[in-house]
């Protein structure tokens, strides 16, 4: 006789092991945090320690607005840490941040140095994600940069918190679901300035622009332009200079017998420096042109800026993100942790750079995972205030931060060596609002 | 005509840095037969011994900064102004031409460190070799300066007397339009005065005779017993010395910042190129002939009928003059042609 072994599941208890076996498979996802675990990239899951990519220009032509960027991410680390006096982590409103790292983890960097070259810095931001597991970047000090490590952020599934960037492009025709800016950008410094240009030189003017010869110069070009024109204003000429020209002078001299009386430089750093110290050494800001005082105009400014061009800039009209000057509670908080760290005020690339870090950090912990598509939503639509500027928002259709932007001149009589700048007005978030759906873009999926 | 005159003297003054520099760098392949590419490098700290004397001229007393309250600052009050008052402020106004007084016995002995140290040992070593090493040490140079003095460009303005612009058209008889930066007629006229002392230097001194000599056949003035090396050391300096000269006086024109040699290194290449390799008059004559080619490229009337012209004219020029004239524009049989 043969023992032999009969199957007795009927085909009702197969089905009924199957969903409970699926059920019990599944039964975490439902109930634990990070339940994403193994489904994105350099997730932490069970490290104490959470790695930040901070990707700066730590060499070129930038570095040195690249250094106080880092300052101000290792100031942010230290303060998500639980280090020091906590900066804005006391007056960021909503926070869910309580100076013990970010969903219980201990907070980490590495760094890179982007050279302020695409190339470079889509390399040093890869090295990061991939060898040395940064589960976000963020930093920079170009637009061209930005827009290029976005792109592949976006790729990787990366979020990236972008440093110093103000082109259209990055949150406009080249936004990306994985890129998102503090930072104000050319139409918002265009509406910005309008209304001041309009009161200080009137609605008659003859404008000739020199234009950074890529992304953010054309795309300020174009914003200023539209600000312009729309108060009167005649644009003469638009001449695109290359970027690191040096010696700006022989595109000077043909604005002298232009009849321009209006000089706009889309100019930022170096070229910045270069371009307004010889139009000053040629005579612009002496000249009467039209029966009208010639003027230069510096659409963004920034205090690095304004301490390479030194005693040029005085009386000078453009616009800035932020200043260290505000008297808003985050902003001094911000501006006293920086000072007793380092011993000078932040400039506007670090603190975009260290809001951007708490904003991450927050989104993390409220969101209660790392995952990104969750900190992505999180962020999305994010009211906040107290990092200064007044009440911002990170704005869903595009990842563009609104929030106030400053109308700044040169400061004619400083009274130290940082007070190199005076507000002029604080222009009010609703007058740099605009429709997210004027430069284009798609955002991208979710989950990459 | 305004606008000529104007672009003219622009061209001008772009052309007598660009010889500067160019003329350096002739001097020391011509005599020497080395390719250096650390020669912006050297036209760049010429430039900081402009920062470096504006900075030591405002060393000042450090004074906390009431204004400042978040935290401790401190503002400077130059020691020279608390001493002297008006004269120390005068002193600070003046301190690029006082520069110069820093720059030429510091160049010098930069040039003869570079020229015994490194240069020497590449003579007998291929161009390649020659611009490799030079190159790095170029790249050396520019970090020291970044890591000392930052990224930023340091504004070094010329003294306030020359600050403004030169009615020029009024002083010839044209318009009120044409004006000119001082500063920048100045250095057109220190260039055409550094390039006349050199030519003359080579020309009637000794010295020069047996540099010119050397530059025509070396071994030969080895063989009737002159110290060739040593001479050619001396002219390795003197090379160094009208780089830094044209950095020095360059610096309230362009803020100077770590990166400044490396944008005229090529520049100042091409310029040899099209001169003739070798050739001290083509260097020259090259050196404005581009600065006035580049100057006139960038009017808005060229531009709208060759759009980007500015942009690749020197370059542009340099491909033609090769392809009519391989040797350059006054360049001589037998140099650089191995």
């Amino acid at each position: 006789m043969t023992d032999k072994k009969t199957n007795n599941w009927s085909r009702r208890q197969v089905l009924k092991a199957g969903v409970a076996s699926s059920a019990a498979i599944g039964a975490p996802m439902f109930f634990s945090r990070n339940t994403w675990a193994a489904d994105f990239r350099n997730n932490p899951g069970n490290s104490k320690n959470l790695v930040l990519g901070f990707n700066v220009p730590q060499t070129g032509a930038y570095a040195d607005e690249g250094a106080d960027e880092l300052r101000a991410f290792k100031l942010a680390v230290k303060h998500l840490n639980g280090e020091g006096d906590g900066g804005m982590l006391n007056t960021m409103k909503p926070s869910v941040l309580k100076g013990n790292g970010v969903l219980g983890k201990k907070v980490t960097f590495v760094t890179g140095d982007t050279q302020t070259k695409s190339d470079a810095a889509r390399s040093s931001a890869k090295r990061m994600i991939e060898k040395e597991g940064a589960l976000m970047i963020s930093g920079g000090s170009s637009s061209g940069v930005a827009i290029a490590v976005q792109s592949l952020a976006q790729e990787m599934g990366i979020i990236f918190m972008a440093g110093l960037t103000h082109s259209n492009d990055t949150t406009g025709k080249d936004k990306r679901r994985y890129g998102f800016r503090h930072f104000f950008n050319a139409k918002m410094s265009g509406a910005a300035l309008g209304p001041v240009l309009k009161k200080e030189m009137g609605t008659d003017r003859n404008a000739y622009h020199l234009t950074a010869d890529y992304t953010w110069g054309w795309t300020q070009e174009e914003s200023i332009k539209e600000t312009t024109e729309a108060l009167g204003w005649k644009t003469l000429k638009a001449v695109k200079t290359p970027v690191g020209a040096g010696d700006f002078s022989q595109y000077i001299t043909p604005i002298l017998n232009s009849g321009a009386d209006t000089l706009i430089l889309n100019h930022y750093g170096k070229d910045m420096i270069n371009s307004l110290t010889q139009a000053v050494q040629f005579g612009l800001r002496d000249k009467q042109v039209n029966g009208k005082q010639f003027e230069i105009i510096v659409p963004l400014y920034s205090r690095l800026m304004a301490q390479g061009a030194g005693k040029n800039l005085q009386g000078i009209l453009g616009t800035t993100n932020w200043n260290w000057a505000l008297k808003d509670a985050g902003s001094q908080a911000f501006v006293k942790s920086f000072g007793q760290e380092y011993g000078f005020p932040p400039s506007q690339a670090a603190h975009t750079c260290y809001v951007q870090t708490l904003l991450y950090a927050n989104a993390c912990e409220t969101a209660g995972t790392f995952y990104p598509p969750e900190v992505i939503k999180t962020l999305e639509g994010f009211e906040f205030d107290g990092m200064g500027n007044g009440p911002t928002e990170y704005r869903a259709e595009d990842h563009q931060c609104f929030k106030d932007v400053l109308v700044m001149r040169g400061n004619m009589k400083p009274t130290s060596q940082f007070d190199l700048l005076e507000i002029v007005q604080q222009v009010p978030r609703k007058q740099v609002e605009y429709d997210a759906k004027i430069f284009g873009g798609e955002l991208g999926p979710y989950v990459v | 005509m305004d606008t000529i005159i104007i672009q003219l003297l622009n061209g001008l003054d772009k052309g007598g840095a660009y010889a500067l520099i160019a003329l350096g760098l002739t001097l020391v392949f011509g005599t020497l037969g080395v390719v250096n590419f650390a020669h912006g490098a050297l036209f760049m700290l010429g430039a900081f011994c402009a920062v470096s004397m504006h900075q030591l001229l405002t060393i000042s007393k450090s004074v906390k900064d009431e204004s400042i309250k978040f935290f401790d600052a401190f503002k400077e009050q130059p020691y020279l102004e608390i001493w002297w008052g008006d004269t120390g402020t005068a002193i600070i106004d003046y301190s690029v031409p006082i520069s110069i007084l820093l720059a030429i016995p510091l160049m010098l002995a930069i040039g003869i460190a570079m020229e015994r140290g490194l240069i020497r040992h590449f003579y007998r070593r291929t161009h390649a070799e020659q611009i490799l090493v030079t190159f790095g040490l170029a790249i050396v140079l520019q970090e020291i300066i970044r890591h000392f003095y930052g990224a930023n460009p340091i504004p070094t303005p010329a003294p306030a007397t020359f600050s403004g612009s030169a009615p020029v058209g009024s002083l010839v008889g044209l318009g009120e339009n044409v004006v000119y930066p001082w500063w920048r007629l100045i250095y057109l006229g220190f260039s055409l005065s550094i390039i006349g002392a050199v030519f003359a230097f080579l020309k009637y001194t000794t010295f020069g005779l047996v540099v010119r000599a050397g530059m025509a056949d070396r071994d030969m003035v080895g063989l009737l017993g002159i110290n060739i090396e040593r001479r050619f050391t001396i002219v390795f300096g003197i090379a160094t010395i009208v780089a830094g000269l044209a950095g020095v006086m360059y610096a309230p024109i362009l803020p100077p910042d770590y990166h400044m040699g490396m944008d005229f290194l090529v520049l100042s290449f091409v310029v040899v190129v099209v001169g003739g390799m070798g050739s001290l008059e083509g260097a020259v004559f090259a050196g404005f002939l581009l600065g006035i080619l580049q100057s006139f490229a960038a009017m808005n009337e060229v531009k709208s009928i060759l759009p980007g012209i500015d942009q690749i004219i020197i370059y542009l020029v340099a491909v033609i003059v090769l392809l009519v004239k391989p040797r350059g524009l006054m360049g001589k049989k037998g140099v650089f042609e191995d």
